[in-house]
């Protein structure tokens, strides 16, 4: 089933349609030459589209429903993963997935949001957009890796926390503050990626960590465009300018100092080709964590500390 | 003691809950509580830590530290310009204000947040105090109170305000390996980044009655759910009912219930 594309996009679509039909066709020397020509002109569309991407295309491209999700991403670079469920308190949550698998035949604990495919699937996962005891199951499974020495790696992808009664009921602000508190102690390294959408509190509550990645393409932010433009500009058609005012890019995270290492995406975004995206986020897994384990455990947790503690900007006079 | 905001200076003034009108004296000498219906209006910070600290005497600590404006953020108005027309109007100490004094006789640090500063909206001139406030306990083996009223993080400074959560619950955790106590105050209202940080990691968490706290505010899970939220959903009552803190206490008896608990962890 065809998904709907933000139109900044289509004309991508439309040139990857027609390769797929030149593809079909049998093979002359006419039909090799006219895919040559489509192949070089996809290349030179995306290269003319993204030159220029703006911050709410951006938004787009982190929010595109073909976008590799954190079970993507497990099964694109690791083997042997084993998931696990609930909070042992209330319930499982499907909007974050968790469990260990072997990374470069290690084992690692893995824990991300994870948004649905299907209608289906989208509904059951509440669109990424987990409950309390999806914080708490993280937290769980993040507690077990400390106590067996494993390294975490976390995925973020996430509109937000869920908004809900059932959620406010069950402390939804507890969980998120207890995981911001638990995981700047954790004694294991720590990468975060932020793989899609960074959105707020529901993000960061899986985002402390001794290493900040994200990839080319994704936004992290305090709120969402629409949210931010409802408040401040009382109307939430103006998203597309809240976006730019928000500096929620990798490029304008990476200058702020909050994002270590912005992670390039597959030509066209990550969604073009998944197996590329998690070979890169791959090595750079590989790269943050062997540095990460020749820190000893004290000073593993007390650079974390520095990091968090000299974020933000003031002036003292 | 001067209500702040939301009652009107003169000789009357008019309860928002009950709508009494009532003598402006009589309001003022009940730390602003309403003698009619106990409903609590809202304090500045500074009668917060006049209100807490014995003689409402303190000393305010790191007030050189201002907000500037990193993301170059204009939305209908300029932040700087926000910022120059808040700090005449409020004053310069931002959306919180720390204070060292006694309590009962015990030295301890206060750190109240001023609601009237940009609705209390936390960036990283509210994350750099909180954690400058962790700090000289955890050097002085002080005990931390702190008094939470704010609308969440603070839109203008984008993923730095959001930053400061994680900076300031990471100290928090630094606190508790040391065998620091830490009380949170919830007052009206307590939303958002605040609420999904320090505010719900007091060792003990307490609240005004009647005060408005969550993650999300009532109007975003209204339109999220599509219909009307329950009487009395996100009230100081309503967590307590939830497990969510140890106490609602009267404004009168605030002080008492915070010294007797740092009593216990002395």
């Amino acid at each position: 089933m065809a998904q709907p594309v933000s139109s900044f996009l289509e004309p991508i679509g439309e040139l990857q349609q027609r390769i797929r039909e030149l593809e079909k066709e049998q093979t002359s020397a006419e039909t090799a030459q006219a895919l040559e020509a489509a192949r070089r002109e996809l290349r030179e569309t995306i290269d003319r589209i993204f030159a220029h991407l703006t911050p709410w295309q951006t938004c787009q491209l982190a929010r595109h429903p073909e976008r590799p999700y954190t079970l993507d991403y497990i099964h694109g670079m690791m083997t042997e993963f084993t998931e696990l469920h609930g909070d042992r308190r209330f319930a499982d949550d499907p909007a974050i997935v968790a469990g260990f698998a072997l990374f470069d035949g290690d084992p690692i604990a893995v824990i991300g949001h994870q948004k649905g495919r299907s209608t289906a699937e989208k509904v059951r996962r509440n669109f990424a957009m987990p409950r309390p005891e999806g914080y708490r199951k993280a937290l769980r499974i993040m507690k077990m890796a400390a106590r067996f020495s494993l390294p975490i790696v976390t995925f973020i992808d996430t509109p937000g926390a869920y908004p809900g009664i059932d959620a406010e009921e069950r402390g939804q602000a507890e969980a998120i503050a207890t995981n911001l508190l638990e995981m700047a102690r954790l004694p294991v390294p720590i990468v975060c990626v932020i793989t899609g959408e960074g959105g707020s509190g529901g993000a960061l509550a899986l985002g402390v960590g001794d290493r900040i990645l994200m990839l080319e393409h994704a936004i992290y932010s305090v709120i969402s465009p629409e949210g931010c433009a409802a408040i401040l500009w009382k109307d939430q058609s103006r998203a597309e300018q809240a976006a730019e005012a928000l500096r929620l890019t990798a490029r304008d995270l990476k200058h702020l100092g909050i994002v270590d290492e912005v992670l390039e995406e597959p030509a066209g975004g990550a969604q073009m080709d998944p197996p590329a995206m998690a070979a890169t986020l791959a090595d750079a897994l590989r790269h943050h964590f062997k540095q990460l384990r020749r820190l000893k455990t004290e000073a593993l947790i007390s650079k974390r500390y520095k990091k968090f503690r000299t974020m933000g900007k003031y002036l003292e006079r | 003691m001067k209500p702040e905001a939301n009652v009107r200076e003169g000789l009357w003034i008019k309860c928002e809950a009950c709508k009494e009108i009532l003598y402006h004296k009589e309001v003022t000498n009940n730390a602003l509580v309403c003698p009619r219906c106990d409903h609590h209006f809202r304090m500045t910070a500074a009668q917060r830590l006049e209100l807490l600290f014995d003689e409402g005497q303190y000393k305010t600590l790191f007030r050189p530290i201002r907000s500037v404006d990193p993301l170059g953020f204009v939305d209908t108005k300029a932040y700087p310009d926000r910022l120059k027309a808040y700090t005449r109007r409020v004053g310069p100490g931002d959306a919180l204000i720390v204070g060292q004094g006694n309590i009962e006789g015990e030295p301890a640090i206060i750190a109240a947040m001023e609601y009237a500063f940009m609705g209390g909206s936390m960036g990283s001139v509210v994350g750099e105090k909180m954690a400058r406030a962790i700090e000289r306990c955890l050097a002085r083996k002080l005990p931390l109170i702190s008094v939470a009223c704010s609308g969440g993080a603070r839109m203008q400074e984008g993923v730095l305000s959001l930053m400061q959560m994680a900076k300031i619950s990471a100290g928090l955790a630094r606190m508790r390996e040391k065998g620091l106590p830490y009380i949170s105050v919830l007052t009206d209202p307590t939303t958002g980044g605040v609420t999904a940080s320090f505010a719900m990691l007091g060792d003990i968490n307490i609240a005004e009655p009647g005060a408005l706290i969550g993650f999300a505010g009532p109007r975003v899970i209204e339109q999220t759910i599509r219909q009307k939220l329950p009487e009395g959903f996100q009230r100081s009552e309503f967590l307590l009912e939830h497990g969510m803190l140890d106490m609602v206490v009267h404004r009168r008896d605030l002080k008492a219930a915070i010294a007797r608990c740092l009593t216990y962890f002395r």
